[in-house]
């Protein structure tokens, strides 16, 4: 058995009975990322002196207890997505436009991390500014699926997810605009939430969709995603859109009694273009979750097909805007001409790649004048329609089920010739980021030997209710359990 | 044919908060470049605003000092424009519901009283400034202003002269300052203003192409490019020449306006819901915390004045234009200073003497106790008003006490019959023509006489009294 097939609980018991030291899970990482890590590609940069000496600090702490023992994260290490802001390692959304972007403060989940004594040992590959459903998008490097090198990991988290499921961290940080947690944690075979839109604080995450980014965490199991979502949601003073609500113990949720609840399995889920072999798995797990006391209806998110371009309108609209500051002026890579405007146009057509670039035009486009009531103005009607579609099924079920995504993990190169057919990716995650609610990724076996993810999702602020059944599941299962070899 | 002028102001007022709108730094002018900066206000990636309160109290305050209705839902959006200045490449602004609309204000022009509409007062963002190292082919930027909460204030175009332009941005920074909101000073940029002006023949309902003026930093230099505008584009109409919808520059040098570009159509900002800030809904309660908050404006002060006081229209308008000058008055009447003579040192010698040096009256020693004391000194026959203008120039370029000033200079004057009558028999022994010639009839000579007896007691004399012995004793030659 490896370390990191330990759950947090497991690895703070063992750092607390001093079976294992903090340098120990350090060196573990770094080791592991040595061996695997050429093969996956789930790191851009790396930490490890720092990471090293940290640990020798948290060892001391811990020999003279002085390690808080209700710390369950203390001296764990993480991996962190590179577009949140990490004070001392350099943060580049995986764009050459800042390939020499140094930040000046720490995102607000990265610092509750810190709060809670967790290293960070390097920052994650993923598509360039959050922009892709696969990591093809990475400016700098591919990234694999550790269950077959010649698969993408998902995206854009793919290094978040890739770096779990290879064991080269126990956890990661990942953030999800239009499923780019749940797809790679599906395609991974790993555990990944989306929080509901503002419990978790946006500050430091460098804005793709600013209505629909998320940050979330990427682990093995839902009791480890729990224990780090208690520790990174919550109120920020800094972000105008976190909610001031308290949170929740999660940890409470896991009591594996689902015995009455009512699942609602929205048609939609399992129509035309989802793959067999996603749909037997999604069935059997439905029977499982039957089986454990759940009742399960067919329903329906009547406006759910509209939903897809409504969020390509919305996210563009809004990545065209957030992505206007990347200019080389203040910061970042700037390609210098005689002239403003040249500047300009040298350092964003350089400094960007074709999928951020495709994205900025298809929202300069829908935001001008003339066209905005055709596309944002509408693509906002639909998305009030998802989200009262979303309203009205929560009125009568506790969650509601389907896969995560349509297929198994495709093959690298498959799909980058045919932007559409990639957008497709996102059909069965989208609409929870238009509707703002919590939505989870679990392992629910494989098919063609990959893995398939269940994604389960709760009502605005009901992560507790979506932690318990995917916990359930899980712990009835042993999907969970399976790891790639490498 | 004639024409009739129709203008439109846009006016910028900084709102003087503590900190900026969306970051916590501070909103003090004149700080090294870049040194009031954060992550936030530098736009650096992942950065997020947390909206000032204050600065949406300051700007409900202003727009209903402005007459203006407040939207009970207001909202954000972000406005794209790349340049330099513009750290985001947005600027977070209102577009569809600002906080203030359909305002007015009331202005006076030749005796005239005249509404003028307000379109709007909306919330946004000051940008930064831009220094163009001339020739040097770079610029430089300081980050101190982007953030500065600003109101933009649209006036319908209700403006029928360049006259009437500058007496409503009179009226628009009076009540400004009055509320407190804004120090309003052009200088320091807290108070910028853009003019569309356009002509159409007597009669007419459609508006002509209008053309936009900028660089305008003083009020005078808004009515010099209005007026040169009104003529340039007057000329043009008369002989078929057609207005082009032009942006220009007043050029102050060469008394002129000067062309910047020609639009074609209209810039696309691309507006949208600014997604980072929340709709924010202004209840009754707040509405009414605020509106308790506003002070007498200028308007109410001059009918006070007016009613109350017995001063003569004129004086009311003038002391109440500027709050600092209204300020000073009303506590020179809490300290009883007779109000006409309190008006009439403040619209004479201290006018004067701020006019003359450029000054504003907060920025001199001179206090409402100094010269309601030095007033109280003349009403006491302690001082002529001649030596009052001596006590004044030390009152206002030092400061002190009038009647220490008045003491320590020798400066009492003389009613002491006994003490002028020497005086006056000794001038007059020595000016036998002048004796003789108001005899003959000549009236002037006594003012000559008269002057000759101040001249020796140093001004002190008193003159009611000189006059009364001198005539007394030419009676007796």
């Amino acid at each position: 058995m490896e370390l990191f097939d330990h759950t947090l609980s497991d690895l703070h018991e063992l750092l607390h009975k001093q079976e294992v030291t903090v340098t120990d899970l350090v060196k573990e990482s770094f080791k592991r990322i040595k061996e695997v890590d050429d093969k996956v590609g789930a790191f851009l940069l790396l930490n490890e002196e720092n990471a090293m000496a940290q640990a020798k600090k948290l060892d001391e702490q811990l020999s003279e207890g002085k390690a808080d023992p209700s710390e369950i994260l203390f001296g764990l290490p993480v991996g962190i997505k590179d577009n949140m802001m990490t004070l001392g390692m350099k943060t580049t959304a995986a764009s050459q436009i800042l390939d020499n972007f140094e930040p000046v403060y720490n995102a607000t989940a990265v610092e509750k991390l810190i709060d809670a004594n967790t290293i960070t040992v390097g920052k994650l590959n993923m598509d360039e500014f959050a922009m892709g459903s696969s990591n093809e998008n990475s400016s700098y490097k591919l990234c694999r699926n550790p269950w077959d090198l010649s698969r993408v990991p998902g995206g854009s988290s793919g290094g978040s997810a890739a770096a779990v499921a290879s064991g080269q961290v126990p956890f990661t940080l990942g953030s999800d605009t239009g499923g780019s947690i749940r797809e790679p944690a599906a395609f991974c075979g790993v555990v990944g939430l989306k929080p509901t839109y503002g419990r978790v604080s946006r500050y430091g995450l460098i804005a793709f969709a600013s209505s629909l980014d998320q940050i979330g965490p990427i682990t093995r199991t839902v009791e480890d995603n729990a224990y780090v979502m208690q520790k990174i949601a919550g109120h920020d003073h800094r972000d105008s859109t976190s909610v001031d609500k308290p949170v929740p113990d999660y940890l409470k949720a896991l009591t594996g009694d689902i015995k009455g609840m009512k699942i609602g399995v929205p048609k939609e889920f399992l129509a035309a273009g989802v793959e067999d072999g996603v749909k037997a798995r999604i069935k059997e797990a439905l029977a499982k979750l039957e089986e454990l006391g759940a009742t399960c209806e067919e329903v329906s998110l009547p406006h759910s097909k509209y939903a897809l371009p409504a969020y390509y309108i919305l996210s563009s609209s809004e990545a065209s805007a957030n992505l206007a500051r990347f200019d080389g002026i203040r910061y970042g890579v700037r390609k210098e001409e005689n002239e403003l405007l040249q500047t300009y146009k040298k350092t964003r057509s350089e400094g960007f790649g074709d999928e951020v670039k495709r994205r900025i035009m298809l929202g300069t486009f829908a935001l001008s004048s003339g066209y905005y009531d055709a596309y944002y103005t509408k693509a906002q009607k639909v998305r009030t329609l998802v989200k009262e579609d979303f309203e009205d099924l929560f009125l009568q079920y506790d969650v509601l089920i389907g896969p995560t995504t349509p297929t198994v993990p495709f093959k690298i190169g498959e799909n980058v010739e045919d932007p559409l057919t990639m957008y497709v990716n996102d059909i069965l995650t989208n609409l929870m980021n238009l509707a703002g609610v919590p939505a989870i990724s679990v392992p629910c076996g494989q098919a063609d030997g990959l893995p398939v993810g269940l994604q389960i999702i709760g009502k605005h602020f009901d992560e507790e209710t979506v932690y318990k059944v995917a916990h359930a599941f899980e712990q009835a299962t042993d999907h969970h359990k399976m790891k790639p070899e490498l | 044919m004639s024409f009739e002028t129709v203008i439109g102001l846009e006016v910028h007022v900084e709102l003087k908060t503590n900190s900026k709108i969306f970051c916590g730094c501070s909103t003090e002018f004149g700080a090294p470049p870049n040194t009031h900066t954060c992550p936030v206000c530098l736009g650096h990636p992942g950065v997020l605003p947390v909206l000032n309160k204050q600065a949406v109290d300051f700007a409900m305050k202003a727009s209903m000092a402005l007459n203006c209705d407040i939207n009970r839902l207001t909202k954000f959006d972000r406005k794209n424009y790349f340049y330099p200045d513009n750290p985001k490449a947005y600027q977070i602004s209102q577009f569809d519901k600002p906080v203030g609309e359909n305002g007015w204000i009331e202005i006076e022009v030749n005796g005239e009283k005249k509404k003028i509409g307000i379109t709007r007062l909306h919330l946004e963002e000051d940008a930064g400034k831009l220094t163009h190292a001339e020739g040097e082919g770079y610029s430089l930027v300081d980050y101190n202003r982007v953030g500065t909460p600003l109101v933009e204030i649209v006036s319908e175009p209700d403006i029928r002269s360049p006259e009437e332009a500058y007496a409503y941005l009179e009226k628009l920074k009076a009540i400004m300052q009055y509320t407190e909101v804004s120090d309003c000073k052009m200088e320091e940029g807290s108070l910028r203003c853009d003019a569309n002006v356009s002509l159409r023949p007597k009669g007419q309902k459609e508006f002509g192409t209008k053309t936009e003026l900028k660089n305008l930093n003083s009020f005078t230099h808004v009515q010099k490019g209005l007026e040169y505008e009104e003529k340039r584009q007057e000329k043009d109409l008369l002989n078929g020449v057609k207005i082009l919808q032009e942006t220009r520059r007043w050029d102050d040098a060469g008394k002129k306006t000067i062309l910047m570009r020609v639009k074609e159509g209209s810039d696309d900002y691309r507006y949208f819901p600014e997604p980072d800030l929340e709709n924010l809904y202004i209840n009754d309660e707040w509405i009414e915390r605020v509106r308790e908050s506003i002070p007498e404006l200028p308007d109410a002060r001059q009918k006070r004045y007016i009613k109350k006081l017995g001063l003569p229209e004129y004086d009311a308008k003038v002391l109440t234009q500027q709050k600092a000058m209204s300020d000073f008055f009303e506590e020179g009447l809490e300290l009883d200073g007779p109000p006409k003579q309190l008006s009439n040192w403040l619209m004479g010698e201290v006018s004067a003497y701020l006019n003359q040096n450029g000054k504003e009256i907060t920025e001199v020693p001179l206090t409402p106790d100094g010269l309601v004391k030095m007033i109280q000194l003349i009403e006491k026959g302690t001082i002529s008003s001649k030596i009052a203008k001596k006590v004044f120039k030390e009152l206002i370029e030092k400061g002190g006490d009038p009647e220490k000033i008045v003491k320590d200079k020798g400066l009492v004057q003389i009613s002491d019959e006994g003490e002028i009558r020497q005086m006056v028999v000794k001038t007059l022994d020595e000016n036998p023509q002048s004796v003789d010639d108001y005899k003959n009839g000549k009236d002037k000579a006594i003012g000559f006489l008269v002057g000759q007896i101040m001249k020796a007691s140093k001004g002190k004399a008193n003159p009611q009294v000189v006059n009364k012995l001198l005539v007394e004793e030419i009676k007796q030659r």
